[in-house]
């Protein structure tokens, strides 16, 4: 792979980190009850499901660092 | 409370069980424990998975278990803020925390002050963030006593137990904490990394069986949430004039998730790993501890749908601890005795690990940057290490005379003065790892700022509350108060570097090389 598309792609992927704070810090957006899940107001399920999607959001970056240690 | 003979024997064969790994530890991928990154660093040989149980067990305290849950039973939804705060720490650990561990391995460095003293060869800007490190961290340690005492009592042990025909006032967590001292001395950071896995294990079986077990014996989540009173399930909303408590959550969790990571202790656990990309896959492995936090957080509701704070057999321990006793209660009133014993174990040695590492990242600061700088500059190695396990010592029995001797209030608010401190080291710390441009004598000035500022907000709500309101443009912003002096304090040391680059010589002795961060 040729260097300035790998730099690209590593920008591209540290990008998404700034996606979380978004996510969090936009409070008005979530601060409601609904939609519910199994009874849990949409407040509480929102903020608990972004626990995981941060982490997904990390992968690419991960993958992006590691690749570039084996090349 | 009556003591519960087999909840109390569950608790303590796991109790004897940890202390025996903690002894056990120093053999373990062992090293001359003569050196203090040996003894506390561990060797910096910790891989992803021992990393994982080690940080999981020092940022997720047993405290914050106890904690949060209180405050989302007490005041409800804003109790919740440690979700988004655990939410975006991670992003920065990964972002950030590789070059400090880059320029720490590269440089030999085991403490953030450390790095300030190399960046920017300023023994005085050193200082300030060590001893805001040490200060930041002493009402940390207290706090996890607090943690073992309400599990104490939960159990129902006498906190006064008569030794030898004396009586003998808190003598469990007395007892508890010089065993805990005793391992922390002979292994160093080994002990709290083994006892982290113990403790995980321990914690994991109980959220698991607490958010199965609990719904279904309150008639599901639907019911426990009807029962929380409507006006605390949301966040109160604002007004063009007023952002209200919307504003203070953003805040609080941003806030809170930079503050974390220039704790002591978190800086201890995130330097003692193997590598960079170690810290990198602990920032995707570590949000598992925050999704059972954020369970644990919502246990705080459980405990209201239960109705325990009406229960007789519960009123002593409310009167004692407060909200503090929810979960306990909770556990008490939903479990049979035998996993109450687990659950409290996990509580109690919840308590250990993080006051064991915490205690270490002090003492590693006290004898790097106070003890070798500017006490005994031509210390040995061995020296040094000994002062460190005399520190760990001090520190451990300074906190339990704090909780032993002191209302448990002072703790709760010096640890919320604490964060605001700790934040105040993020120029020097975090900025430093990409800049050198900032002037040591402004990043000082900065600092006396933005603690000043802090403090100044945090007395005027009588240390009551860490949230501020701010009147800017007249619209009132209800801001967490270590966020707006963090901004004072950028806004400062920017300002002055300018100023200082340009009036005095700016020729400065930069110890680390760019290379040194990759």
């Amino acid at each position: 792979m040729d260097k300035p598309a790998a730099k690209r792609r590593f920008r591209l992927s540290y990008l998404l980190l700034v996606i979380p704070y978004v996510a969090m810090m936009w409070v008005p957006y979530y601060n409601r009850l609904d939609p519910q899940i199994a009874g849990v107001p949409f407040f509480y399920w929102y903020q608990l499901a972004w626990i995981v999607l941060g982490a997904v959001l990390l992968l690419p970056a991960y993958f992006a660092v590691t690749r570039g240690d084996r090349s | 409370m009556s003591l519960n003979p087999v909840a109390v024997t569950i608790f303590l064969i796991l109790f004897v069980f940890v202390t025996v790994l903690g002894f056990a530890a120093s053999r373990w991928r062992s090293g001359d424990l003569n050196h203090l990154h040996e003894w506390g660093l561990g060797g910096r040989r910790f891989g992803t998975l021992v990393t994982w149980f080690l940080l999981g067990g020092d940022l997720y305290t047993a405290y914050t278990f106890v904690a949060v849950p209180a405050l989302m039973f007490g005041a409800g939804a804003m109790g919740f803020f440690a979700v988004p705060y655990t939410v975006l720490v991670y992003p920065l650990m990964f972002a950030v925390f590789p070059r400090l561990w880059a320029v720490a391995h590269a440089k030999g460095y085991v403490t953030a002050a450390d790095f300030v003293r190399g960046r920017f060869g300023s023994r005085g800007l050193a200082l300030a963030v060590a001893i805001t490190g040490i200060v930041a961290t002493m009402p940390y340690i207290a706090l996890q006593l607090v943690g073992m005492e309400v599990v104490l009592a939960g159990l129902g042990i006498p906190m006064t137990i008569t030794i030898f025909g004396v009586p003998v006032p808190d003598a469990p967590l007395l007892i508890a904490f010089v065993v805990l001292a005793a391992y922390t001395y002979n292994s160093g950071l080994r002990a709290p990394a083994m006892i982290a896995v113990v403790k995980d294990a321990l914690l994991y079986i109980t959220v698991l069986a607490a958010v199965i077990i609990i719904p279904a014996e309150l008639g599901g989540y639907t019911k426990i949430f009807a029962s929380v009173d409507p006006k605390s399930l949301l966040l109160a909303g604002g007004t063009p004039r007023n952002l209200g408590q919307q504003a203070a959550y953003a805040t609080l969790g941003l806030g809170s998730a930079l503050a974390l990571l220039l704790y002591p202790h978190s800086m201890t656990g995130l330097l003692s790993s193997s590598s960079k990309r170690a810290v990198q896959r602990n920032a995707v492995i570590l949000p598992a501890y925050s999704f059972a936090l954020g369970l644990i957080a919502l246990l705080g509701f459980m405990a209201v749908a239960a109705g325990v704070k009406a229960m007789p057999e519960f009123a002593d321990g409310f009167k004692t601890f407060g909200n503090n006793f929810a979960v306990p209660a909770l556990f008490l009133h939903s479990f049979p005795a035998w996993f109450v014993g687990v659950a409290f174990a996990a509580i109690a040695i919840g308590a250990l690990v993080p006051a064991a590492i915490m205690s270490i990242a002090c003492a590693n600061l006290f004898t790097r940057n106070i003890y070798k700088e500017f006490l005994n500059p031509g210390a040995s190695t061995r020296q040094e290490t000994d002062v460190a396990k005399i520190v760990s010592l001090v520190v451990k029995l300074g906190a339990l005379f704090f909780i032993i001797e002191l209302p448990t209030q002072y703790a709760i608010q010096l640890q919320l003065l604490g964060g605001i401190w700790i934040i105040q080291t993020l120029p020097a710390v975090v900025l430093g790892l990409y800049t050198r441009w900032l002037h040591p004598r402004a990043l000082l000035i900065g600092w006396i700022a933005g603690i000043s500022a802090g403090t100044w907000m945090a007395y005027l709500n009588a240390f009551k509350s860490s949230t501020f309101a701010l009147n800017i443009l007249g619209t009132v912003v209800p801001c967490y108060a270590a966020f707006s002096a963090l901004i004072l304090n950028i806004v400062v040391s920017v300002v002055l570097s300018a100023i200082f680059n340009t009036l005095f010589n700016s020729a400065r002795i930069d110890a680390t090389a760019a290379e040194d961060y990759a």
